[in-house]
């Protein structure tokens, strides 16, 4: 085949509480919202999204910890119930979703042949993580597109954030191959927050937005630092960085997913779209776009 | 005796999926198997698993679902195949061990949803330590930035509910020792310990612990860590929780039951029996605490504000910085004094006894050691009005009276009378009552509450309290 590309590559964090704050009927748990600053920067992306033409969505989450090797979902079928271990009281939500299996055999064969270890994994019992969930949600509340899971390998817990980057960049690489090689066109997401430092007490209402800050103003100054990175252009220089960025701010980066989709968009050096920052129990999170399409050629 | 035996076992799910795929995997299996009957001859009633691989961030949860019900399938090992579970928890002690954490400081809360993912380690130890749910079992998560004083605190609290429930307690730690694997698949036959390097600190981690010295594992656990285990976010902590439920002991009786390779990791199965071995001396040399005193707030954004002169300190430490001096309990004949109740703040025994009529000093929910007030203090250092939880601070009472008793020979059952003192009716009377119903009120005493304008330290209820207790 072939033709095919990553049209938008997304920094889409996955906190539960947004998921929760939004009452979807998918959800148990009811809220009185909370969080707007990310959720209005999630109503931004899918905007955003709605006027690119695509296929498929490709996703890495931090929250399917594989240790030997990348694992891919492998059936073309997932239903279930996904409770967050950490937050049961507020993510409990019913999931039903397509798998691409073609494009996920793609990539595992890119991987494998990029001297990845990699596995399909084809257990029906197996429940999807709930980073997965909540990223697919908040880009794509209506679940229309087949999606492509890929687990976070903790490289950097076995190694090194230096190791870690190796292995996503060749990972980024595999997928970007074998995206263009199934001729679809694919808007890519890598799941995860950026400064990472929780507080460790939750207030009665999970959703009173008056606890709700950075938990300190270092995590603040990478956070910022990192997204005037993203926002011009500096992809290179965010790599560069990045095991200083991982290490101090306890970044979420550490699962690799933004190596990975920095990768996979060929290191782009045209200028993100930054469609909204907050902070959740602490952590700090973005919601970015690299609107890939508008520099390819043909393109519209 | 409240604890009549521990145990470390693994967490991968290889003896229970696949015991015969590997020589290895079945000598585990058939130690689990062998766990499992010394803790049916131990005749505990109470199963405490400690899992490494339940991680948490807000405080300690502790599964209370009496009856979880799921598939499981392992993130890695998933062609294995699926773990069925069908457990049976034993929810009243998970509501009154997280009372109990509360009470020491720590924050706890219960889990009792649907289809909550109970985390592989806790799957596997009770799948195989608790076959047919023989005896009931509660599962307590590891928190992510728990450090020493708070697991230990974490345990003590785990002690304070199984002795006021009558509890005779076995105790699992799931947990690898070394835990790194290898990164890529590799047939059975081919798994071995990763490295030397992590082999020979298995080794001696089994020797100590073989030795009964599980309290100076405790004291290697942060070096343990740094030696021989990838740094996941659940450090070598179980040492800390085993060690503070086995009252720091270094002279128990040790067994290792079996030791191998779990893709590349340290998997072990270890029975340490309460039971003297005539030999260790205790070593430790941190601090054995009895509350947790809140995380110092290092990267909070008011702690430059509480830094500075004058300010007042970080919570909940105002307690201990001002109010009264504290006294020593004065004694006498018929004084009933305890170190594990808060000092007095005047010259007044904790209790005392007539006949068989024990007359409490008035109990606040101030923390013996460190005079730390659960919930928070009312007010701070300079008057200004603080955010607290009656909740908390109620149960904290109860428990001090409780501690008093306790002394005394005797138990919450014997109280007959309680007059409470509520320094905002309004505002505290429903929550003080909620405590009150799941409490005192369960063993029912006469009770008068009363609205006051302030009390001698920044607490919002104390009680006092009258119990008959027969000689």
């Amino acid at each position: 085949m072939g033709g095919g590309r990553i049209v938008a590559g997304c920094l889409a964090p996955h906190p539960p509480h947004l998921v929760y704050a939004e009452n979807p009927p998918q959800n148990e748990p009811s809220s009185e919202g909370g969080w707007e600053q990310l959720r209005w920067g999630y109503d931004r992306l899918r905007a955003s999204l709605a006027e690119v033409d695509h296929d498929v969505v490709v996703i890495l989450s931090p929250h399917w910890q594989t240790y030997v090797g990348t694992h891919l979902l492998g059936l073309e079928q997932f239903e279930g119930f996904s409770v967050d271990p950490v937050f049961p009281n507020l993510f409990r939500y019913t999931y039903d979703l397509t798998i691409d299996l073609d494009l996920a055999e793609g990539i595992h064969a890119e991987a494998l042949a990029a001297g990845l270890d990699a596995h399909m994994m084809r257990n029906p019992d197996f429940r999807v993580d709930y980073g997965t969930i909540t990223t697919a949600h908040l880009t794509d509340p209506e679940w229309s597109k087949p999606l492509v899971v890929i687990s976070s390998n903790r490289s950097r817990h076995y190694y090194s954030v230096e190791v870690m980057q190796e292995m996503m960049a060749e990972l980024g690489r595999a997928t970007k191959k074998a995206i263009e090689a199934s001729g679809k066109r694919a808007v890519v997401l890598a799941s995860n927050s950026l400064s990472h430092r929780h507080f460790t007490t939750e207030p009665e209402v999970p959703e009173d937005m008056s606890h709700e800050h950075i938990t300190s103003h270092a995590m603040h100054l990478w956070d910022m630092r990192i997204i005037d990175h993203m926002v011009n252009g500096r992809t290179k220089q965010l790599l560069d960085e990045m095991p200083e960025f991982t290490d101090q701010a306890i970044a979420e980066t550490d699962g690799g997913a933004l190596t990975w989709l920095l990768h996979a968009l060929d290191l782009p050096e045209y200028k993100a779209t930054l469609h909204g920052y907050g902070t959740v129990i602490g952590t700090g999170n973005a919601v970015v776009e690299w609107p890939a399409w508008r520099h390819q050629e043909g393109s519209a | 005796m409240t604890v009549v035996a521990s145990f470390v076992v693994p967490v991968h799910p290889h003896p229970m999926l696949a015991p015969e795929s590997n020589e290895g995997y079945g000598r585990l299996r058939a130690a689990f198997d062998e766990a499992s009957a010394r803790i049916e001859a131990s005749g505990a009633d109470l199963l405490i698993v400690y899992s490494t691989t339940w991680p948490s961030i807000i405080g300690h949860q502790i599964q209370a679902d009496p009856n979880p019900v799921w598939n499981l399938v392992d993130h890695d090992f998933h062609e294995l195949g699926t773990m069925h579970y069908d457990f049976d928890i034993d929810a009243d002690f998970a509501h009154a061990w997280r009372d109990a954490a509360e009470g020491r400081g720590l924050t706890a809360r219960t889990v009792n949803y649907h289809g909550f993912p109970i985390d592989v380690g806790s799957v596997v130890s009770l799948s195989l330590l608790n076959p047919g749910n023989r005896i009931p079992a509660v599962i307590v998560s590891s928190n992510v930035y728990a450090n020493r004083t708070e697991t230990t605190v974490l345990a003590k609290s785990c002690l304070d509910a199984a002795a006021a429930a009558g509890k005779k307690v076995a105790v699992v730690a799931a947990m690898s020792l070394s835990n790194r694997m290898f990164t890529r698949r590799i047939e059975p036959e081919e798994d071995r310990i990763h490295s030397l390097k992590d082999d020979e600190w298995n080794r001696k981690i089994l020797q100590f612990l073989e030795d009964g010295r599980l309290e100076d594992v405790g004291q290697l656990s942060r070096t343990i860590h740094h030696q021989i285990r990838v740094q996941k976010v659940v450090a070598f902590k179980p040492m800390w929780f085993l060690s503070a439920m086995n009252d720091h002991r270094n002279d128990l009786t040790g067994e290792v039951l079996a030791y191998e390779a779990l893709h590349g990791a340290g998997g072990a199965v270890i029975h340490l029996d309460p039971a003297s071995n005539g030999r260790g001396d205790k070593e430790y040399d941190e601090e054995n605490v009895e509350v947790f005193g809140g995380d110092r707030n290092v990267l909070d954004t008011d702690s430059e504000e509480q830094d500075t002169e004058d300010a007042p300190a970080a919570h909940p430490a105002p307690a201990s910085n001002s109010g009264p001096a504290l006294w020593d309990p004065v004694e006498g004949e018929d004084a009933v004094n305890t170190d594990t109740a808060p000092k007095p703040v005047g010259a007044y025994p904790h209790a005392r006894r007539v006949g068989d009529m024990l007359y409490l000093s008035g109990v606040g929910p101030r923390q013996p050691g460190t005079n730390a007030i659960p919930g928070g203090p009312i007010h701070d250092g300079k008057g200004q009005a603080l955010d607290y939880d009656i909740k908390a601070q109620t149960r904290a009472v109860v428990q001090n009276v409780e501690r008093v008793l306790k002394e005394a020979g005797g138990s919450l059952e014997n109280v007959v009378d309680v007059t409470s003192f509520l320094v905002d009716m309004d505002r505290d009377f429903a929550g003080y009552n909620e405590v009150w119903a799941d409490t005192l009120g369960k063993v029912g005493p006469t009770r008068t509450t009363l609205a006051i304008r302030s009390l001698p330290t920044p607490i919002a209820v104390e009680m006092k309290v009258v119990a008959h207790l027969p000689q």
